[in-house]
């Protein structure tokens, strides 16, 4: 039955990462998202843009189980994940970042990404209580794949570091390194570049891009910076008060009225 | 292969070493001391299994006395009322020889832990649905409930308790052997568990539970095993100490015990299980210590941990431990370098 609501989006979609059909979600009487319709392509690396306020963080939640639609579907891979919790969705492979930064405060840089290679971990937990041999061997594993990270992005000189402890960018940057950990197939940054200087964000896009280059990533990054995801980012979906006002090119969001006066005001 | 070999001798060695210290102990030691040593070794499977649930999971848990009373009063029921039932068509269970008392005892260790196990896997349920404090006073409850059993139901004595348990492991001096082998499991339980990554998922959970979720970890799951961990230990506690008093009553289960249980693990250090092993071992010893003092010795006592409180709000180790830590950490790093 899932495998035919993929193929009714018509035989050019029945690939794409992730379709959202018309998504509804209602706190009471407001509505955060309304009637919204989105697909990833495998490989893209999309911006979801908007004001404050215009329903990019729930979109986010949406897709993670952390709200459930008040109507619509959303599917990722040919599968309907309404109704799914967090922690399955995350499993299937789909990982986020957070706006304000959520990182395992106590622990220290490489722990922080240890844990999210969980995922992948074959020694259960009665080997994890004989520390056998399946379990040592895993956790090596595991261990160099997350140093492997932490050099990717960086962070190599500070993994024995408390995460709380890092200055801000290096927060904001273990904690895509946290999402890769998960190996997700789709990954959500929410507003990576916020509260960075230009300088910084410039960075941060450029290490994005890297990102998604060596771990062969789809990415979908909300970012009310305009000029930050222009750069960036090879499609672009605008939404203001819940709806989708523009979808498009960078070249044509930049010039779209409707995009203008929502940013700009009339 | 090698890491075989070695454990085989680690466990070798703890097995003979235990056994001889519990002889060489029981027979040069006071009566007094030796009471207060198993009193500590008791309470430090205790902190350690709560340190499980409340420190390493951050599930704030203050009702671990009812897990201890659960196993105490199973592994009581089987010697008092259970075996002496079966005892006639098995005549191996018969108690009085050495083996014969073993035997029962692992019988009792295995009931006690099972029913404990399961009273954890009750009253973890609804943590996942509480926090913080409410699920506090949960367990408070849980812990209030079990104690109100206890008074009322007849065949366990009530109010009077159970009295002329067998000392199942006192039998061929064995109490001390007993006793701190199950301190050695849980601390090593502890240290396995923490070290693992799968562990680490236990720690995620204290230390953001959304953000837990959202790297896959399935927090109920982890939250409901910390709490059967967690509880068929204390149970495990339970039962050697009901083995050892010979007499358990309600009051030995009552909210104090949990409170003093909860005290050790924020004292120790919330996570820290080198935290909780110490702790436990100052807070029992610590009011034997204070006995010259007569009627004052409860009023010192109680300022001394509020000073302890105050001078290190984190715990005396805060969320360090000594002995493996230092380890866990250079060996990864070293590997990184090399490859």
């Amino acid at each position: 039955m899932e495998a035919q609501t993929a193929e009714d989006g018509g035989a050019i979609r029945i690939m794409s990462v992730l379709e959202i059909r018309d998504v509804t979600k209602k706190f009471g009487g407001l509505a955060a998202v309304s009637g919204l319709n989105l697909i990833i392509e495998p490989g893209e690396l999309l911006g979801l843009i908007g004001p404050n306020g215009a329903g990019k963080t729930t979109v986010f939640n949406l897709i993670t189980g952390v709200y459930k639609p008040s109507s619509g579907d959303v599917i990722f891979q040919g599968r309907r994940l309404n109704g799914l919790r967090s922690c399955r969705i995350a499993s299937l492979g789909i990982c986020r970042t957070f706006q304000n930064i959520r990182l395992f405060k106590q622990l220290n840089v490489l722990d922080n990404v240890r844990i999210a290679t969980h995922l992948h971990t074959k020694a259960n937990l009665l080997d994890s209580i004989l520390r056998n041999t399946r379990l040592l061997n895993n956790d090596r594993e595991l261990t160099e794949f997350s140093l492997m990270i932490l050099r990717s992005l960086k962070l190599e000189d500070v993994s024995d570091q408390r995460s709380s402890d890092l200055p801000y960018g290096l927060q904001r940057r273990l904690e895509i390194a946290r999402a890769i950990a998960t190996k997700p197939k789709l990954l959500l940054l929410d507003e990576p570049a916020a509260g960075m200087n230009p300088q910084e964000k410039v960075e941060l896009m450029e290490l994005v891009r890297c990102v998604r280059r060596d771990f062969h990533l789809t990415i979908l990054l909300i970012e009310h910076d305009m000029r930050v995801v222009m750069g960036i980012c090879e499609r672009i979906y605008v939404l203001d008060y819940g709806e989708l006002i523009a979808e498009g090119k960078p070249e044509v969001i930049r010039k779209d009225p409707q995009v203008l006066s929502a940013y700009l005001g009339e | 292969m090698r890491i075989l070999l070695l454990r085989v001798i680690a466990i070798l060695v703890t097995f003979i070493g235990l056994y001889m210290l519990s002889q060489f102990v029981t027979y040069q030691m006071d009566p007094y001391y030796f009471q207060v040593l198993i009193e500590c070794g008791v309470y430090i499977i205790l902190a350690v299994s709560l340190n499980l649930i409340n420190g390493i999971t951050g599930q704030f848990s203050i009702g671990h006395a009812g897990f201890f009373a659960v196993g105490a009063y199973v592994g009581a029921a089987w010697t008092m009322i259970w075996q002496p039932m079966v005892v006639g068509r098995y005549s191996f269970l018969q108690m009085g020889t050495l083996h014969g008392d073993i035997l029962n005892l692992l019988i009792a260790l295995v009931l006690g832990m099972i029913s404990a196990g399961m009273a954890g896997f009750v009253v973890g349920l609804p943590s996942l649905r509480l926090r913080g404090d409410y699920l506090a006073i949960a367990t408070l409850g849980f812990a209030e409930v079990i104690y109100v059993l206890l008074l009322n139901i007849n065949s366990v004595g009530g109010a009077r308790g159970l009295n002329g348990i067998p000392t199942l492991i006192s039998s061929g001096n064995l109490a001390l052997f007993w006793i701190f082998l199950f301190v050695i499991i849980s601390i090593v339980l502890s240290r396995n568990i923490m070290q693992s990554v799968r562990g680490l998922t236990w720690l995620s959970v204290r230390e953001d539970e959304i953000a837990a979720d959202a790297m896959g970890v399935d927090t109920t799951k982890v939250k409901v095993t910390a709490f059967v961990i967690g509880s068929a230990l204390a149970g495990a506690a339970g039962v050697l100490y009901a083995h050892f008093l010979t007499g358990i009553s309600p009051d030995i289960f009552s909210m104090n015990t949990s409170i003093l249980i909860t005290t050790m693990v924020v004292l120790g250090g919330s996570g820290s299980v080198t935290g909780s092993v110490i702790a436990a071992t100052v807070l029992i010893v610590l009011p034997e210590m204070l006995r010259f003092l007569k009627n004052d010795r409860m009023v010192i006592y109680s300022v001394l941990l509020i000073v302890m409180m105050l001078t290190r709000p984190q715990g005396i180790f805060g969320t360090k431990e000594i002995g493996f830590p230092k380890w866990r950490r250079k060996q990864p790093k070293t590997e990184g370098r090399s490859a």
